[in-house]
């Protein structure tokens, strides 16, 4: 039996995505006996041959440390770390390399700025203003900052189909506020939040604004310099790039004043026991021996990610999120969490009298890959008054097929519950 | 590829269901003298078991929350399995269930002793849901531990 049978037929016009799985060796097994149908892709993509060809050739060819050593291994390894800061400016559109910095992955993108910008301009009495929908990477850091200053956090609330309430934001942006943090796209309700909306309203205050951008980069084109964000944070892991490595973007004028995050090797020109200067930007913010094969797996999913054609990948996904929404929306006792007017690659649900981690268990036996619970973001599982949820979360691999599978799933799940 | 032995059935055995929809002793006990919660932040399942221990005797027991059919079957199935049962019968019968559903040697007598309980039997195959399990039966005993003047102080 081939294990392909079912991936077949994508969406978009023109758009093969049959094709382009092949190129993710994870994706052709059997689970459970069945075909894996991988749609847990805002947890962590699958990564292609590429990615993971690019890693072992590090490992294999040129493995050793960087900025340091005068060998041929460490300058091979240098270059090619160093390009992948290129390759990222380009990708987000920044303006200099510099202000790409190298760091685990969003969850210390966050709390890097909230430690180290946070700490410098958050002081008693004022205020953090985050959004109703993050997930706990966005919140906890400023929760940390807030009680450790004597600061607020306060929260833009949303309507009940997922969105910003704009009009309360702009009553939120007082004197007090000294920062905004907001995600790009909500890892639950798939919302894609105005950012630079959001932005400009901000900096009419004058007020910085952080963007969670984890679930966005892998579903839309990102322009750092067109939003004005002064952050922009995400993971390569949820864009087909390794695990442990991530990106903090941040505006120079600000990174430059801002002291270290951490101390260590690299991030320092000189040091005597009396004083230590700083290296400059990006040097300063990535003490201690990166992770330099996870920065070269991402410079190969940036590359594979640009063949594809992001657009073609946010059409391809726009078309599997519409089918799936319009499909799940004929059974009887689903309840679809969130419905924005815009939204990316992620479809949330309920089931009358069923409980998520149930229907997980039973999409996982019919070799459906699902996430359930809370997804990190409690607050908004609070909001809509349920415990957890179901979430499908679609890749530029996935088919109508695929979802098919799923919606033959969701009716065995109430079949067993009837 | 792995062969699977696994049936999803072995795990939702219709007796798992029956209790999930109609739970027993599914609400509050105005005269307990213990009383725990259960929480696994995972899943956000979340339980309080209610204890009226007289002389070290499970008089009365019931539970609240809200939890997936594997956690809530196992609670109800739980509670109408301890009444009457003295302080050391429900830690010997919580020794064996958690030897059933983690698959640990099982004891020849335990089985007799479980009872209905061996429909959970399944769960053993199923490690994430291990804990949604044993997930009452921990509030029960960290309820059954407690000074019984604790109870007021939530
Ligand atoms: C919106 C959002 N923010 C932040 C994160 C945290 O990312 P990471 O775990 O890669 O640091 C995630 C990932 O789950 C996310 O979806």
């Amino acid at each position: 039996m081939s294990t392909t049978a079912n991936r077949v037929g994508s969406v978009a016009v023109g758009f093969d995505a049959v094709g382009f799985s092949q190129d993710f060796p994870a994706l052709h097994q059997l689970v459970h006996g069945k075909p894996l149908v991988y749609l847990d892709n805002a947890a962590t993509s699958q990564k292609p041959r590429s990615v993971i060809d690019a890693i072992t050739r590090f490992y294999e060819e040129d493995c050793s440390n960087i900025h340091r050593g005068v060998h041929l291994l460490s300058e091979r390894a240098t270059k090619a770390y160093e390009e992948v800061r290129l390759a990222v400016q380009q990708f987000i559109h920044a303006a200099r390399p510099a202000e790409v910095i190298f760091v685990r992955g969003t969850t210390e993108a966050i709390n890097l700025v909230a430690q180290s910008y946070g700490r410098t301009h958050v002081k008693t009495g004022d205020a953090v203003l985050v959004s109703a929908m993050e997930h706990h990477s966005n919140i906890v850091p400023w929760q940390i900052l807030c009680e450790e200053k004597g600061s607020k956090l306060r929260v833009i609330p949303m309507n009940d189909r997922g969105e910003l309430l704009l009009e309360e934001y702009e009553k939120l942006l007082t004197p007090e506020t000294k920062l905004v943090a907001v995600a790009h796209v909500s890892n639950v309700l798939g919302t894609v939040n105005p950012v630079k909306q959001i932005i400009r309203m901000a900096h009419e205050y004058g007020i910085p604004v952080l963007v969670d951008g984890a679930q966005a980069v892998p579903h839309l084109q990102v322009d750092v310099q067109d939003l004005d964000c002064d952050f922009y944070a995400f993971s390569g892991h949820k864009m087909y790039g390794p695990t442990g490595i991530g990106i903090l973007y941040g505006k120079k004028r600000l990174l430059e004043a801002m002291p270290p995050y951490q101390g260590g090797g690299d991030m320092i020109s000189s040091v005597t026991f009396e004083k230590t200067t700083y290296n400059s930007l990006p040097h300063k913010f990535e003490a201690g021996t990166p992770n330099i094969s996870g920065v070269i797996g991402l410079g190969a999913a940036i590359k594979y990610l640009a063949r594809v054609g992001l657009d073609n990948v946010a059409t391809h996904e726009h078309d599997l999120l519409a089918y799936a929404t319009e499909q799940i929306t004929r059974f009887s006792g689903v309840r679809v969490i969130g419905t924005a007017q815009a939204k990316a690659a992620v479809l949330s649900f309920v089931l009358d009298g069923i409980h998520p981690h149930d229907i997980g268990t039973i999409l996982d036996h019919e070799g459906i890959a699902v996430r359930t619970g809370h997804h990190c973001a409690q607050p908004v599982m609070q909001f809509f008054g349920i415990p957890a949820t179901t979430r499908a979360s679609f890749a530029l691999y996935n088919t109508e097929a695929e979802v098919d599978v799923l919606l033959r799933g969701i009716a065995k799940v109430q079949e067993m519950f009837a | 590829m792995m062969p699977d032995s696994r049936d999803i059935r072995d795990l939702y055995q219709d007796m798992i269901f029956e209790h999930s929809k109609r739970p027993e002793n599914f609400h509050a006990l105005p005269d307990a003298n213990r009383k725990a919660e259960g929480f696994n932040p995972l899943c956000g399942d979340h339980f309080t078991v209610f204890l009226r221990l007289d002389n070290d005797t499970v008089t009365d027991i019931s539970f609240e929350g809200l939890g997936c059919a594997i956690s809530k079957s196992s609670a109800s199935m739980m509670t109408a399995s301890l009444k009457g049962k003295t302080k050391s019968q429900v830690q010997e019968l919580f020794a064996q269930f958690q030897r059933l559903v983690t698959n640990r040697a099982i004891e020849t007598d335990d089985e007799a002793e479980l009872g209905k309980l061996v429909v959970f039997s399944g769960v053993c195959e199923f490690p994430v849901r291990v804990k949604c399990a044993i997930l009452a039966w921990h509030a029960m005993m960290s309820a059954l531990d407690q000074k019984a003047d604790m109870v007021s102080t939530e």
